[in-house]
């Protein structure tokens, strides 16, 4: 069911064929901006779908990870004058370290007491960076400059249009790759039973915890980019709706499609843009919708159409 | 050497003795069947041999290593596998893909290779489909190795379970009820490949209810009553004890029975 869409080469050129092409309809620098926070947020839902979409294992802290990366690129240059992007993959590599940490015990923790586990840790790290204010200047958040690699400024909308696509397709490209692989099967029969799995030789805590890091790796970059593509960071990206926001993009666009991670980010970024249009009425309206898509298509857009385009060419 | 040598196994859930002393020996190339009515800790036994639960006393060693306390997934790697009374498939993947986890204990697995799908991992994938695809001939799934696990039948997801233990190559392999809600037919076919692993050299391990499988394919039955060993010996003199047929019939069941039989 999770290859329902054509064979393997489809999806990726599929995608790379839409990052090259999308660009054409854009009339404004204000659809470059919609379109690269859709890749930004689609890498990091790529990861957390990783996690729950395919190991099965819940996160609602997973803007932790975001919030490391993001201020990882604000700190690292105005407080020790480190270059961007070595900022960026020092968040990386910190988030890394703390999904390791943090990972190993509460990993063991099942379905509902993982999530409130994980609620936990997101809520600790909002916290650290508003109360930090020396470092992180607090509330107000603080501001991050640009991305620059071999003296090229990364800067403006359409720059960073093609810094997240390309990125999104990469991160894409090693998810397929790590799915089918022996550590992708390991994960996906840990979601349907633990104990199978172990008993035929799956270090089910070692593999919960490897992509535990994998999917935290992602949350961090996505939220290195976001700070950069934004230009400033404030706790809120680290906090408690974020990681709702991330979960909703996994479970809307389809649990364990890696397709369905970019769908779901598209729909919940782009839809509340639309709906500006209806005003006091937009939030209402986006809760609605939502509700709409699951009640229709309550395996996620992406899992749900392809059932049905399946059955349709029968 | 015996494959599997138990040791006064015993283990308590709250306060009740599940197993209470029960010792196994089990010869390379048997068919060892355990039998026992309802609630006599069969299942138990079983999770206390394959790792899952941990034993409160005793010791318990496999072709002569000790591996009391060791993780099922240790076990594993020791040529251990085992199916399970109530179904555990991995339902979201296909059937191949199932088998293929079966495969776990004999591939290399790096998250970077894995990651950038190193040519390595591509050949390998190959050798595990073709492996997987073997064992699932063997228990007659060849067919249709891309469909959706979910969506077989009751008696084709037991073969797959036995399948995907195959795909594993473990020296023993415990099944639990493997009949279970099986009709005659399927019955004969789960008979059927437990005599074609036994030709191979496999030691296996049944939990039944069967009566007629048990007695047809064994060639050493341990019976359980409550936790503790009843009788043991060959199906004929199990089948004679006149113990195990109180304990199966009750008392009075038994008197029955021998009133018949004269």
């Amino acid at each position: 069911m999770r290859a329902a869409i054509g064979s393997h080469l489809l999806q990726p050129m599929m995608i790379t064929v839409l990052v090259v092409v999308l660009p054409l309809s854009f009339t404004s620098a204000y659809y470059y901006r919609v379109a690269a926070l859709v890749f930004i947020f689609a890498l990091a839902v790529v990861g957390l779908n990783l996690l729950m979409g395919f190991a099965g294992q819940v996160s609602l802290g997973h803007a932790g990870f975001v919030g490391i990366g993001a201020y990882a690129v604000a700190v690292g240059p105005a407080h020790f004058g480190a270059p961007s992007w070595l900022c960026l993959l020092g968040g990386a590599v910190v988030s890394g370290s703390v999904a390791f940490a943090v990972g190993r015990p509460i990993l063991r923790l099942k379905g509902h007491y993982l999530a409130v586990a994980t609620l936990g840790f997101g809520l600790l790290v909002a916290i650290v960076l508003n109360n930090e204010a020396d470092w992180t200047g607090g509330p107000d958040g603080m501001g991050v400059p640009s991305l620059s690699l071999f003296g090229w400024r990364a800067h403006g909308t359409q720059a960073w249009y093609w810094i997240a696509a390309l990125t999104f397709v990469g991160g894409f490209l090693l998810a397929r790759n790590l799915m089918d692989s022996p550590t992708g099967r390991a994960l996906q029969a840990i979601h349907d039973s633990e104990i199978a799995a172990r008993v035929l030789g799956v270090d089910v805590a070692r593999k919960k915890l490897a992509v535990f890091i994998i999917s935290a790796v992602y949350a961090s970059v996505a939220g290195s980019y976001l700070a950069l593509f934004n230009g400033l960071v404030t706790p809120d990206e680290a906090g408690f709706l974020r990681s709702i926001e991330l979960v909703a993009m996994v479970v809307l666009g389809g649990m364990g499609s890696i397709l369905g991670s970019l769908v779901g980010a598209a729909v919940l970024v782009v839809l509340p843009q639309a709906l500006t249009f209806f005003q006091d009425y937009e939030q209402a309206l986006l809760g609605l919708i939502v509700m709409i898509f699951m009640i229709f298509l309550r395996q996620g857009i992406v899992p749900s159409l392809a059932v049905a385009f399946a059955g349709w060419r029968k | 050497m015996n494959i599997l040598e138990a040791e006064r196994l015993s283990i308590a859930f709250g306060g009740v003795h599940a197993i209470d002393g029960v010792s196994l020996s089990i010869t390379a190339g048997q068919v060892f069947s355990i039998i026992g009515p309802n609630g006599s800790g069969k299942t138990t036994l079983l999770n206390m041999i394959s790792g899952i639960y941990l034993p409160n006393d005793g010791r318990i060693h496999v072709a002569g290593r000790d591996v009391t306390g060791l993780p099922p997934h240790r076990l594993a790697r020791q040529g251990l596998s085992r199916t399970f009374q109530n179904l555990q498939i991995f339902t979201h993947m296909s059937v191949a893909n199932n088998v293929m986890v079966g495969r776990h204990r004999h591939e290399q697995t790096g998250i970077l290779a894995d990651l950038l799908h190193w040519p390595s991992v591509t050949r390998q994938n190959a050798q595990t489909r073709t492996a997987a695809l073997a064992a699932l001939s063997r228990v007659g799934l060849g067919n249709a190795p891309d469909r959706p696990a979910g969506s077989l039948a009751y008696g084709a997801l037991k073969r797959l379970e036995i399948a995907r233990a195959l795909a594993s190559e473990p020296k023993l392999l415990l099944l639990d009820e493997p009949a279970a809600g099986c009709n005659p037919v399927e019955t004969q076919e789960v008979d059927q490949v437990i005599r074609s692993l036994v030709k191979d050299g496999i030691t296996v391990v049944l939990v039944e209810h069967d009566m007629r499988l048990v007695m047809n394919i064994s060639d050493h039955v341990h019976v359980l009553a409550r936790g503790r060993t009843l009788a043991e010996g060959t199906p004929q003199e199990v089948r004679a004890n006149p113990q195990v047929i109180e304990a199966y019939l009750g008392a009075h069941g038994s008197r029955e029975g021998a009133n018949a039989r004269a």
